[in-house]
């Protein structure tokens, strides 16, 4: 039944190749850490990709119970955290998450940069990483304002601060970051916007362009 | 298929324009015969492993999400003066950065603009940078030896803005608080707190006397349970070590009730 139903949808879409190219390229020795324990260090790519499954999952259910206001954000996070069944471990993992994402993130780019895996063909991968670890910090940098306690407030303060005090360029990011004179309501509103649709979007296409880039160069060989 | 007239079952390709057959060749992935060794199909197999690692991670992920409550300060307060900013760990190495002479005030440009640009773009431009063919690292000394520099200095900045941080934390004064009523003043912590020596500095309606007054404690930023237990153990600038007597019991008792001093 399956098989017929599969059989049914391939004969018009053709899927077949699409998911046998993924699953049959050849996986080579010195990457797999059954064959050598320290190959565990090529995983640490795969792993933050694991973490960030996991901020995405973790996110979507916050974002049930989240309300991105001053008045209730507070109060909802506390609400969420103390209150809701679960809901402790479910921010627990996207807080705890947010960090381990940036360790892993880390250790696969320094994996990367020992092993001289960025050179010659793999140039222009190398550069997206780096775009994907910009949108990283860029997500931990607006979710950390999200909870709005005072940890967060005065971090985000500082933060924009910072931002300012570029020459030419720096009132122009600090005014599109605060969306006025100050850190409050519309900077939470537009926090939370960059957090939840336009790092992610923007995080999706680098994952996709990084991990096609993958498929097409292959990993780069033993040293 | 519409486009297959004849009716027999072999599937045809087409390209984009749905009279021309497709006749591109399969592109195969690099099977790596020239690093001959134990290659494998990347699903199921070498999935699978990599999904053991992974479980691995999850363990560890999990205990301490099961251990560490994520942490929740007070609502945001802007008119709170006191309160002492810091950013998520990951950027007190630039923070710290911004608080030397040679990178902050007239020097800013340094701190914001020159050495993280010249960072971003050393990132950014590594392929072409260290552009030779050899990959091992202790054949390019050049390139591993900035970037071991480059951690080392990452690691001590971060070091240097949390040390800083804790001993801020510590010598900054709590808040005299307005209100000066007591929270919970039948709680057996209360006698504790009158029968030890605590009472002589901090005073019997914890206002303080030769050490710091404890009202309003609970709200001071970078305190805990486990923090008062400690200061209590330890002691604390003039506060000597080991000044409260009673058992481990009494002391948690202490702490938690003191933690429930958050007068404003």
């Amino acid at each position: 039944m399956l098989r017929a139903i599969y059989d049914w949808v391939d004969e018009r879409l053709d899927i077949t190749p699409i998911w046998r190219d993924v699953a049959d390229h050849e996986v080579p020795e010195h990457v797999n850490p059954a064959h050598h324990f320290s190959a565990f260090i090529y995983c640490f790519g795969g792993l933050t990709f694991f973490v960030v499954v996991i901020q995405i999952l973790s996110g979507m259910f916050l974002a049930l119970y989240y309300v991105p206001d001053i008045v209730n954000a507070h109060a909802s996070v506390n609400y969420l955290q103390n209150e809701l069944a679960m809901g402790a471990i479910v921010r627990g993992m996207h807080h705890w998450g947010a960090s381990v994402a940036i360790v892993m993130l880390f250790l696969h780019t320094l994996r990367v940069f020992f092993t001289g895996s960025y050179k010659h063909p793999r140039e222009f991968n190398w550069v997206i990483g780096i775009l994907i670890f910009a949108v990283m910090v860029g997500l931990g940098f607006t979710g950390y304002l999200l909870p709005w306690d005072n940890k967060a407030y005065f971090a985000t303060k500082v933060g924009v601060e910072i931002a300012a005090a570029v020459p030419w360029i720096g009132p122009y990011i600090a005014a599109f970051l605060q969306g006025g004179d100050i850190v409050g309501a519309v900077t939470l509103e537009r926090f939370f916007a960059l957090h939840v649709f336009f790092l992610p979007a923007l995080l999706f296409i680098l994952l996709a362009v990084h991990f096609i880039l993958i498929r097409r160069q292959g990993i780069s060989g033993p040293l | 298929m519409a486009h297959n007239p004849e009716g027999n079952q072999k599937q045809v390709h087409y390209v984009g324009d749905s009279r021309v057959r497709a006749d591109r060749p399969k592109r195969y992935a690099p099977d790596y015969s020239e690093f001959p060794g134990k290659t494998e199909a990347f699903i199921p197999d070498f999935l699978l492993k990599e999904w053991m690692v992974a479980v691995v991670f999850l363990v560890g992920f999990m205990t301490l999400v099961f251990s560490e409550m994520p942490p929740l300060g007070e609502k945001a307060d802007p008119t709170n003066t006191s309160f002492l900013p810091v950013p998520d760990w990951y950027f007190l190495f630039v923070y710290q950065l911004l608080k030397y002479k040679w990178a902050s005030g007239p020097y800013v440009l340094i701190g914001i603009v020159v050495l993280p640009g010249i960072a971003a773009a050393a990132l950014l431009l590594a392929p072409w940078l260290d552009s030779g063919k050899e990959r091992r690292p202790h054949k390019r000394p050049a390139t591993i030896g900035i970037m071991l520099t480059t951690l080392v200095m990452i690691v001590a900045l971060t070091w240097q803005a949390e040390a800083e941080h804790q001993e801020q934390l510590i010598s900054s004064p709590v808040r005299k608080p307005k209100s000066t009523e007591i929270v919970d003043p039948n709680s057996k912590a209360y006698q504790l707190y009158k029968e030890s020596a605590c009472i002589k500095c901090h005073g019997e309606k914890l206002e303080g006397l030769n050490g710091p007054h404890l009202l309003g404690i609970g709200t001071k930023q970078g305190m805990s349970k486990e923090e008062m237990i400690r200061i209590m153990d330890e002691g604390r600038g003039a506060m000597p070590a080991g000044m409260f007597q009673g058992s481990d019991a009494d002391k948690e008792l202490l702490a938690e009730w003191l933690m429930k001093q958050k007068q404003k």
